[in-house]
Formats: C-alpha cells, structure tokens, sequence
C-alpha cells in the first residue's frame, strides 16, 4: 500500500507498511498508478508515452521494482508478524489525574462541563491522591517510567494537595524503582511565580491553556462574569515558556467552528514567541454551533495548508517553531507495535476522579457507564481492560485501507463511542483532518531531511 | 537513482521484534488530550 500526493512542488510517495518515504519525479509519479501486485501493467502505462519515452519508462520501472525488492514501495502488511508477536502484560504506566472538579473559567466549548464532569465540583483530597500513587505502582508491573498529568477542571486550584501528591509519588517510586514523569494542564489563572518555580523543578511538562488571538480566546475561554482569560494569562505564559528554555511546555488551544481561520491563532501564538504550540480541533456534539462539521472540512484543510506554508518559510528563515501535529519523526519514532495499539485508553492509560474512581481517560469521566473501578478498593475491571488492550488499526475496520493509520494508531477511542457509535469506529471528521495533518507533517520532514 | 530520492528507509516490521517494551510515553499525556497521535512519539529504547 502506498500513498503519494504533491505538496510544496514535491512528488511525495509513502510506503505505508514500511513507514519509507520517496521524493519522485512527474513520471515515478504517475507510473506509479499502473503498478499492482509489484507488477506494471505496461499496456496500460502506454497512455504515458504521450509525455514520456518507452526508454524513460522501463527505466523508471526498473527504479520502482528495485525499491520493491527492497521492501521500501508496496511492502507488505507485517499484520501477522505483530499477531505473532507475544502480548506484553497487562499493565497501567500512564494516570490523568484530575486533582480539581472545579474551574475558575466557563468555556463554551469544554468536554469536562466546566470542571465538573456531570457530576458535583470537587477537589481530590491527598488521601486518593496517595491511593491513585499507590494503584498505578502496584499496577505498572516491570515499567520504569509511569506518568501522572495533574488535570482538571483547574488543578492550580488544588495546588498544595498536587505538590503533596507528586512528592509522594516521588518517594514511592524510589522505593519501588519507578520513574514518575509529571505534567501539569493549567489555564494559568492562579498561576505564580512560586507555583511556576516548583513546577519547574518537579515536573517534566507544563501545559497551558491558551486558543491564540484575544478575540477569539475570549469569546469562548471566559469567567464566571463573562469576560475573557487573555490578558491575564498571555504574559504569564511568556514566562513560563522562557523559563522552561522554549522546551518541555506547549500553549496548547482548541479551535471551534467559530474560528474556523484557525491558522492565524497559531501564527499568533508564534509571533508572540511561543515555539511549542498545539491548536486542535473542538471536541462536540454535531448539534452545538460551535462544531466542526464535514462541510466545514474544506475551509480546514485550507489553514493547515495555509499554516504549512508559513511553517516551511519560517523553518527556512530560522525562526521556526513546533506545530504538534506537523511533528512527526521519520528516522525513528515508535516501534510498530505501539503504532498499531494508540493511546492505550482503558489499559495502560486511566483517568481518576476527586473520588477515586477510575475511568479508561479523561474524556469517559462521569460517564458511569465506563467507570472501571475505583482506587480505594483497588478494583480494576480487567476484563474491561483486555477489550480496551484489543483494540487496534487492524480490528477496526475504517482503518485497514488509510495510509496514515500508523501515525494515529486509530484515533481517539473517546471520539469514536461519543460520535461515530463505538470505540471501534473511528470518527469520520477526527479521520479527515488527520489525513491532512500528516501529509503537511510529511511534506515539511520532506523538505527539512532532503 | 535518476527518478527518485528515497527520504528516509525506514522499516516498520523490523521494530516488532525489538519493541513493545511500553517505556514511552502515552500520547494523549504529552499535549493533545483530544486526539490521538504517535507519530511524534520517542522510542525509549534505543
């Protein structure tokens, strides 16, 4: 299975089992099309010579069938490889922890019903802090590494019990040979320079909440009292990213079908200073007027277009910046088996609430039909958990014939059961701009490695 | 090659054997929390 398309003048062809990318001229290009089962179909491709030679064709073919036994154009499916390949134990490496089911802002667009998840605002007490720790040790089987992302609602509201919580989590994990990695999601309200100074030393990534121009932040990031988070948060943000030396942080946004000309929100966000910024799509109900919806795809793909463009001037003029869903890393990246299973939602992933319940992530919180268990009896649905460990490109369906499955491991299983009815359907639109985001990633990697 | 410019040779099937060791990180933790994304992902045994 390939994939080739034509972006910033280059021919661009992808080899999808194989993960190998080629920069083709006009006729590779075209003669690709003719080629089936790793043979060329040379009737057919006579309808070239009105623009090539005979000479210029066998050639190419020649080229083609080279890199075709090189296992680097239409390689083969390596399905029954990984199913051979012995299933790792069921474990849980990875914790959303959400300290506060509380918020000091409103926003129109938020999945968590403005921190409180359909349920009643909260705040975790250290006790279930400890009991969560204590969980996703004993869970993590031989993993070293385990992340905990402190969440919310707003965890800076929480802030004392986070620190109380990470401290413990450091000094069980030395008793154990664990390796806690933290994170922190904030729309950087309370935030200070003593909470920005002990994130920094204690926590690996800082995420901040941010939708880019002050227009449009403001109209759906608002307070109780309606008005807008920018000019409270944007200097705030400076700082923290200078301090953090432009790394290990991302202002990080959510455009909505009322800035569909999201593009310049990045850009905004990189003409500020920023250099590690993600604006993803809004997550919602096709019925609210603030969703994207599949006649708005066209306009989409226009930005990223438009963003990829100003991105590769930037990159050539050295002043560059991260766009997270342009980065993508050709020359090593993740091991097929974690390309194939995705996010780990349900296994290695949970979510826990203030009370201690467990869900597979964030985005199933309060939706007690997919609550798994809870940290203070220790109950884990594992049952439950080895349906999530199944789930993969190859069992999902909409998923066998795309090219860029081995770079979203199958999307987001959320998504799927909340709009495309099963956490084994991809979600058509997350799919369609997907797709898009990674050819401008290719396109991009393609110029920065030639 | 007159015609084309291999970018990168990468082979996927030859990291099944080596990987699978689940250090990385989960790819919803990094920055997205809506979306999912692996291609960015580091391995972590290299």
């Amino acid at each position: 299975m390939i994939h080739k398309f034509e972006k910033f003048g280059n021919y661009i062809v992808l080899d999808v089992n194989s993960g190998s990318v080629h920069v083709v001229d006009e006729l590779t290009f075209k003669l690709l099309d003719f080629f089936k089962d790793g043979d060329i179909d040379l009737d057919a491709a006579e309808v070239l010579t009105e623009k090539f030679t005979k000479e210029e064709i066998l050639e190419t073919c020649g080229e083609i069938k080279e890199l075709i036994k090189a296992g680097t154009l239409f390689s083969e499916d390596w399905h029954d490889e990984i199913a051979k390949k012995e299933r790792r134990d069921p474990v849980v490496k990875a914790m959303c922890l959400h300290v506060a089911h509380d918020c000091n802002l409103r926003c129109k667009y938020c999945f968590a019903d403005k921190g409180a998840y359909e349920g009643e605002t909260g705040l975790m007490s250290l006790e279930t802090g400890k009991k969560a720790i204590d969980f996703v040790i004993k869970s993590s089987g031989k993993r070293k590494n385990i992340e905990i992302d402190f969440f919310g609602g707003e965890p800076l509201m929480n802030f004392d019990t986070t620190c109380s919580i990470l401290e413990y989590a450091k000094a069980e994990g030395e008793k154990h040979g664990k390796n806690f990695r933290f994170t922190i999601t904030t729309n950087g309200l309370l935030l200070d320079d003593k909470k920005l100074d002990y994130i920094n030393k204690n926590m690996s990534n800082i995420v901040l909440s941010i939708d880019g121009r002050k227009e449009v932040n403001d109209r759906v990031r608002v307070r109780a009292d309606g008005t807008g988070s920018y000019d409270s948060i944007v200097d705030k943000f400076k700082k923290v990213a200078d301090s953090r030396n432009q790394d290990n942080y991302y202002v990080r946004g959510t455009y909505t079908g009322y800035n569909k000309d999201f593009a310049a929100d990045v850009l905004h966000l990189a003409d500020l200073g920023f250099k590690q910024i993600s604006i993803e799509p809004v997550v919602a109900a096709p019925e609210v007027d603030y969703s994207l919806k599949e006649e708005d795809l066209p306009k989409l793909f226009e930005e990223y277009d438009k963003l990829a463009e100003e991105m590769r001037k930037r990159n050539k003029e050295g002043h560059g910046f991260n766009f997270f869903h342009f980065m993508i890393d050709l020359t090593g990246g993740p091991c097929a088996l974690k390309r194939v299973s995705g996010c780990g939602a349900g296994c290695e992933y949970v979510a826990v609430t203030p009370e201690g319940d467990i869900y597979p992530c964030h985005q199933f919180v309060g939706k007690k039909e997919y609550k798994m268990g809870s940290v203070w009896d220790g109950s884990f649905d594992r049952e439950k958990s080895e349906e999530y460990a199944k789930i993969n490109v190859y069992t999902k369906e909409a998923c066998k014939d795309c090219f860029a499955k081995f770079y979203c491991s199958g999307g987001c299983l959320a998504s799927s059961a909340n709009y495309a009815g099963g956490i084994d359907k991809p979600y058509k639109i997350a799919c369609e701009l997907e797709r898009k985001r990674v050819e401008c990633a290719l396109a991009l990697e393609v110029e920065k490695l030639q | 090659m007159k015609h084309i410019k291999t970018v990168t040779k990468s082979t996927l099937k030859e990291t099944i054997c080596k990987g699978g060791c689940g250090e990385c990180q989960t790819s919803c933790q990094s920055a997205c929390k809506t979306s999912c994304t692996v291609a960015n992902q580091k391995c972590e045994n290299k």
